[in-house]
């Protein structure tokens, strides 16, 4: 049976890792390979490395590291950040990536998902969506690393691009982003239910019982999360454990 | 050793020289037949779509050059396909190596989405490939279409239905699964390949 998935996410700030709290206030987190590995020895399943300047300064992600990550790790690993074109993604898969994620240049330009997975395939192409929650909209997608709202609702957006060949959708919920109390597991299990590509929960995590219940009530296919593993306060696999003896299916 | 990796028109094999990498081997990247035959061991990596890579194969007359091989070749993911006899991928015509088909997942419901793309188990492991690997080890797949089970199987795993997930027929062996990307796992196996004798 397929496993569930825990992902760790890197944000990368020239070159160090970081993590907001509610995408301001950024604290150092360590070097991006050493972190990456040591992930991967204690059982993560893939990593997303964000370049979480990119999409606003309009820097590159940086290729560099993407290079030594690749030649250091041994399980599959997303880049996202600043991807506004094709020769982005080719620039990134060949520096050995194994997925991109794309976010704030597919809103602006929705056929790069179609030029992405024509040229690429649909496996490599991550569609990343920044959401909030609000009582007078419902659910909005934010561009610019949740600086500006678009017309876009979050429903829409996701099967939009699932038609136009997304492999995967990548929700962030801005209302549970950095505030550790769980994931919006209710917007999640909707997503699963639309769409016929795999989901990966992102935004919220505080406790080892929030992947158990974004696993079972969000229907997450992943789960990501930062902070709670940077910082030591869920280790992975402790959390495996606990996931395998909840009844549900991780790679121990 | 040398050891060589079929260039042809299939994306991303950098994970795959990577990995040899870390086992100590420069692999060569080629598609010039001396080289391959040659070569103490030929791997047949793959991503993308049987049509284009069979077409492309042939075009280039590296069809025959891979059939012919008779040092241990290891085929992955389309690699692995490429090796069977057809897909239902364009209704494609492959190289034969394996006389099985190669066929598209079904889902039964909704949950079961396609592509697989993950961590699953392989079952059932019968090869020098798979030595010092356990029965339900965890491997990394992504892969909208697969092999059904056939005598010559070598390890099975279940989505959707229980397959075959890897293949093993004299010198050739090949994996659905991607061992580059497949942890410490993955690795083993990698390391097996190149010790098989």
């Amino acid at each position: 049976m397929l496993a569930k998935r825990i992902i760790p996410c890197l944000d990368i700030k020239n070159g160090e890792t970081v993590k907001g709290t509610n995408f301001v206030n950024l604290r150092s987190a360590g070097d991006p390979v050493e972190l990456g590995k040591s992930y991967s020895d204690q059982g993560a399943d893939e990593l997303v490395y964000l370049d979480i300047t990119a999409s606003y300064e309009g820097r590159k992600t940086f290729t560099d590291l993407v290079r030594r990550v690749a030649a250091e790790l041994s399980i599959p690993f997303t880049v996202g950040g600043g991807i506004n074109e094709l020769s982005d993604v080719d620039r990134l898969l060949n520096a050995g990536a194994d997925k991109v994620s794309v976010n704030s240049a597919a809103l602006r330009r929705p056929e790069l998902v179609n030029e992405i997975t024509s040229h690429f395939g649909s496996q490599v192409c991550v569609v990343a969506i920044d959401a909030k929650y609000t009582e007078e909209k419902g659910w909005k997608c934010y561009v610019k690393g949740g600086r500006e709202e678009t017309d876009w609702g979050l429903f829409d957006w996701a099967r939009e691009v699932c038609e136009r060949g997304a492999g995967e959708i990548l929700f962030t919920s801005m209302n549970h982003d950095g505030v550790k109390e769980g994931f919006a597991n209710d917007a999640l299990a909707r997503l699963s239910d639309i769409l016929s590509i795999p989901v990966i929960a992102s935004g919220g995590a505080g406790k080892m019982e929030h992947f158990r219940d974004t696993f079972i009530q969000g229907k997450s296919d992943a789960a990501l999360a930062a902070s709670v593993f940077h910082f030591g306060e869920i280790s992975i696999p402790d959390l495996k454990h606990y996931l395998k003896s909840e009844g549900i299916n991780v790679r121990l | 050793m040398k050891v060589a990796i079929v260039k042809y028109n299939a994306g991303n094999i950098r994970s795959v020289i990577n990995a040899l990498k870390r086992l100590g081997i420069d692999p060569l990247f080629t598609d010039d037949a001396d080289e391959l035959r040659s070569s103490d061991r030929v791997l047949f990596p793959g991503q993308g779509e049987a049509g284009t890579t069979m077409a492309y194969l042939k075009t280039h007359e590296l069809d025959n050059v891979i059939r012919s091989l008779r040092q241990p070749v290891l085929g992955i993911c389309v690699g692995m396909q490429l090796m069977c006899r057809h897909s239902e991928e364009n209704d494609t015509d492959c190289l034969g190596i394996f006389p099985t088909e190669v066929k598209r997942f079904q889902p039964l419901v909704h949950e079961q989405k396609v592509p697989q793309m993950g961590w699953n188990t392989i079952e059932r492991l019968q090869s020098p490939l798979f030595r010092n690997i356990n029965d339900g080890s965890f491997v990394y797949f992504v892969h909208s279409f697969y092999v059904p089970d056939n005598e010559f199987s070598i390890a099975t795993t279940d989505y959707i239905t229980p397959y075959c997930s890897a293949l093993h027929k004299d010198n050739f062996y090949a994996t659905q699964f991607h061992p580059e990307k497949s942890g410490k796992i993955g690795e083993q196996i990698l390391k097996n390949f190149l010790e098989i004798e």
